[in-house]
């Protein structure tokens, strides 16, 4: 059990919350996730990224945006309740050290997950230039902590409704035609994103890491449901990931397979609606 | 196969009961060898294809004594070393026969503690039955005394009258004892180190307690009711439990020794890691690990598609690789979620096939149709990266290899195509690389089980290993053996 003891609204859909778990907050270094169950008997189990944690106050810190079943309940929890399933911390942590000049680039939700690890890779004595991007402006969460840790801040919006009007992907180009080029790039966000990020680099042979958020179920690497193609070899993001070499992992695979239960959920959702509205019939 | 009813089964028992009982104490060895083997009672094929209840329903308490008067009570007893964990059968059966279910309980529990799980599970057709005397003089090993059976009966029995005794706990050591992983090998170490008087903490990954029991195994072999009865006794003997604890990740191994006082670790991690066949197509959306499919459905209630939110395939057609019991878990779980046709696809025949015979023929007769000497080749996806089709080899048996087993050689240019829009693999697990990975002081083979000496003892001081994580994927009985042996180790360097 570990209680919500703080629940912040960063955005429409998006959520922030501390949750007090001693232990995974003493082990957790950036780069890592926990797996979250609302119901011991029916809930789901979820990945989510550890955005943040105080050993101190044995807090970590999720931020979550509400995209189905599970993240809609937690949405309506409140400070003060308790979730029954909290495991963590997992996947291995992120592999930092002084690189040189590193890009670190957020997508959206991807934007908290990147937080401390752009700051650890500061803290390594990295260069580090942030980019980060949203679909319209209410999306984009962190700015002014990110302002503070990057040397250099890119903030970009599809629709322009703040900072530049560009994907990521337009200045992560112009920065790896920079003289020097950078040394490293780390993108985290929807799979389109990452894709399209490790897309962009490939040409400048800039070494691109990406986390990936998989389907995963026991998390410990017995069920295999995580499994991606990177490179030759199919790996699992529950024990050897969840960070990846983005010019070797097949993110049309990886995007098929996140897509495995979309239409059950779809009709799942459906019949919610359904049961819903004749529930307010009869009443 | 003509299906009897329990109640029709129970009927003719308690005729041959009759016959029996006014000379039951004057029976010779060839009056034994006529009477009928009793046929375990079993839901309706048809009903229980639809259904999560257990398929065997258990002997009756007639069918149970008719069934040990079998027993000849031979010399040389060679069930008793048929046995991983030599419970004294012959004795036990014997109580049986004369109705003494308590007395018979008392001495399979000297030598075992979960016989309600092993009577289930255990592969009894190639241990204790496999050599039984009876099943030699009648030329069948399926006319053996059916031990597991009665086994689970007199466990039953006990568990229904509400007799289990917790064992008895001798008076605190100040040790503490952490035991990673709640699955068979686990909890046999929890019993036997904290009847010595240790502490002792489980630490298991998941939300729930009883690891392949409850994740792998399905209701229908295995109720979770009878797992939790093994923890309620556990708990009531004083063992602690602590889920949702990745050791490894919550904690490192070691740091459970140095800065949480534990004086001695038990690693029971499990097979984990499923393995795949390498082929093409395996990564297309339905092609499952037959741990993953089995850990929806069960663990995470996914056969309640209403009430659960964890979604498991919806499928029409369904191929399931591999020949063990965990594929005729899965070809039976798909079965009951739905699926109109579900094939098993092993490259060997029937004979070699290492599910129990029992779960082979349960499958059969719920409409599992068995392809023997095919394989697939590779799996065949459609635009959007499902899975459409298998196409597979036909294989022919060759020279025994180095198991025994005669070899399964391909045909060429025998492909065809089954088509399927999923695909269960259960081919074998690797080991759970987790603790390895984290605690580099544990020694690993090249499969990644972690090495033991004759003790169970790993490399890393104080840290104990066993079942799965051990032996490779094995079985519940197994597991149980090599947990007791450890826990006798681990008492041995508590009480020095």
């Amino acid at each position: 059990m570990s209680k919500i003891v703080l629940k912040k609204q960063l955005s429409n859909d998006v959520y922030l919350m501390k949750l007090a778990c001693p232990l995974i907050a003493e082990e957790r270094k950036a780069g890592q996730f926990v797996i979250l169950q609302l119901n011991n008997e029916y809930g789901e189990r979820i990945p989510l990224t550890i955005a943040d944690a105080n050993e101190q106050e044995g807090t970590i810190t999720i931020i979550f945006q509400v995209v189905g079943k599970t993240t809609t309940d937690l949405a309506h929890m409140n400070e003060g309740d308790e979730i029954t399933t909290v495991v963590g911390p997992l996947g291995n942590p992120t592999h930092i050290e002084n690189f040189g000049t590193v890009v670190c680039v957020g997508g959206g939700i991807g934007v908290a997950p990147m937080h401390p690890i752009a700051k650890a890779f500061k803290e390594a004595g990295n260069h580090v230039i942030t980019i980060i991007g949203a679909r319209t402006k209410d999306l984009i969460i962190l700015e002014d902590e990110m302002k503070e840790i990057a040397d250099e801040l890119i903030v970009c919006t599809d629709d322009g409704s703040y900072g530049r009007k560009a994907l990521v992907t337009e200045p992560l180009k112009e920065i790896c035609e920079r003289d020097p080029q950078p040394n490293r790039v780390i993108a985290i966000g929807p799979p389109i994103m990452m894709k399209f990020c490790s897309e962009t680099t490939r040409p400048y042979k800039v070494y691109t890491e990406v986390s990936l958020n998989t389907i995963m179920v026991d998390v410990t690497g017995m069920c295999g449901g995580c499994r991606v193609n990177v490179g030759d070899e199919v790996k699992f993001v529950c024990v050897d990931g969840p960070e990846f070499d983005g010019h070797k992992v097949d993110f049309d695979n990886m995007m098929a397979r996140l897509n495995s239960y979309k239409d059950i959920e779809q009709e799942k959702h459906e019949c919610n609606l359904d049961k819903q509205a004749k529930a307010k019939q009869s009443s | 196969m003509s299906h009897k009813t329990l109640e029709e089964l129970h009927k003719d028992a308690q005729k041959v009961f009759n016959e029996l009982k006014q000379n039951a104490d004057s029976l010779k060895p060839k009056d034994r060898i006529k009477i009928p083997a009793q046929e375990m009672p079993a839901q309706d094929p048809v009903e229980r294809a639809t259904n999560l209840e257990e398929v065997a329903l258990g002997y009756t308490p007639i069918q149970a004594m008719v069934e040990a008067m079998r027993c000849i009570q031979c010399k040389n007893k060679p069930c008793i070393t048929g046995c991983p964990v030599q419970i004294d059968i012959p004795r036990f059966i014997d109580e049986v026969a004369k109705g003494d279910f308590q007395a018979a309980i008392n001495v399979i529990k000297e030598n075992s503690l979960l016989p309600a799980i092993c009577g289930r599970v255990c592969p009894q057709e190639t241990q204790c039955q496999e050599v039984c005397t009876l099943g030699k003089s009648l030329k069948d090993v399926d006319k053996a005394v059916a031990i597991g059976r009665l086994e689970r009966f007199v466990a039953d029995w006990e568990r229904e009258q509400g007799k289990i005794v917790p064992p008895k706990v001798k008076p605190d050591t100040g040790k503490k004892v952490a035991i990673v992983g709640s699955g068979p090998a686990g909890l046999v170490v929890a019993a036997d180190v904290r009847r010595e008087g240790h502490a002792v903490t489980i630490f298991e990954a998941f939300h729930k307690m009883g690891g392949v029991m409850v994740y792998g195994i399905p209701e229908f072999r295995l109720p979770n009711s009878i797992v939790d009865t093994e923890i309620s006794t556990l708990k009531a003997m004083g063992v602690e439990f602590k889920t949702n604890f990745v050791v490894g990740r919550t904690r490192k191994l070691t740091d459970l020794m140095k800065k949480d006082g534990f004086d001695a670790v038990f690693v029971g991690t499990g097979a984990g890691l499923p393995m795949f066949m390498g082929i093409e197509g395996e990564n297309l959306v339905g092609v499952f690990s037959a741990n993953e499919y089995l850990t929806r459905a069960n663990l995470m209630r996914a056969f309640d598609r209403e009430q659960s939110d964890t979604p498991i395939y919806k499928s029409k057609r369904v191929a399931v690789l591999g020949g063990g019991n965990v594929a005729m878990d899965s070809a039976r779980m798909a079965k009951r979620l739905g699926a109109e046709e579900v094939f098993v696809v092993y490259r060997r025949t029937e004979k070699e096939m290492p599910a129990r015979v029992e779960e082979v023929a349960h499958a059969k007769e719920e409409g599992i149709v068995f392809h023997f000497l095919n394989n697939a080749k590779r799996i065949i996806g459609n635009e959007k990266g499902r899975v459409n089709a298998m196409e597979c080899l036909k294989y022919e048996l060759g020279e025994p290899d180095a198991s025994g087993r005669r070899r399964p050689v391909v045909i060429e240019g025998s492909e065809f195509i089954l088509d399927v829009d999923t695909v269960i693999v259960a081919i074998g697990n690797n080991s759970n690389p987790l603790i390895a990975q984290t605690t580099p002081e544990i020694e690993t083979n090249k499969w990644g089980n972690i090495v033991v000496d004759d003790t169970q003892k790993t490399k890393a001081d104080r840290v104990f290993a066993g079942g799965d994580i051990v032996l490779g994927a094995a079985t519940v009985i197994l597991a149980m053996g090599e947990g007791r042996r450890a826990a006798e180790s681990i008492n041995k360097l508590l009480a020095g």
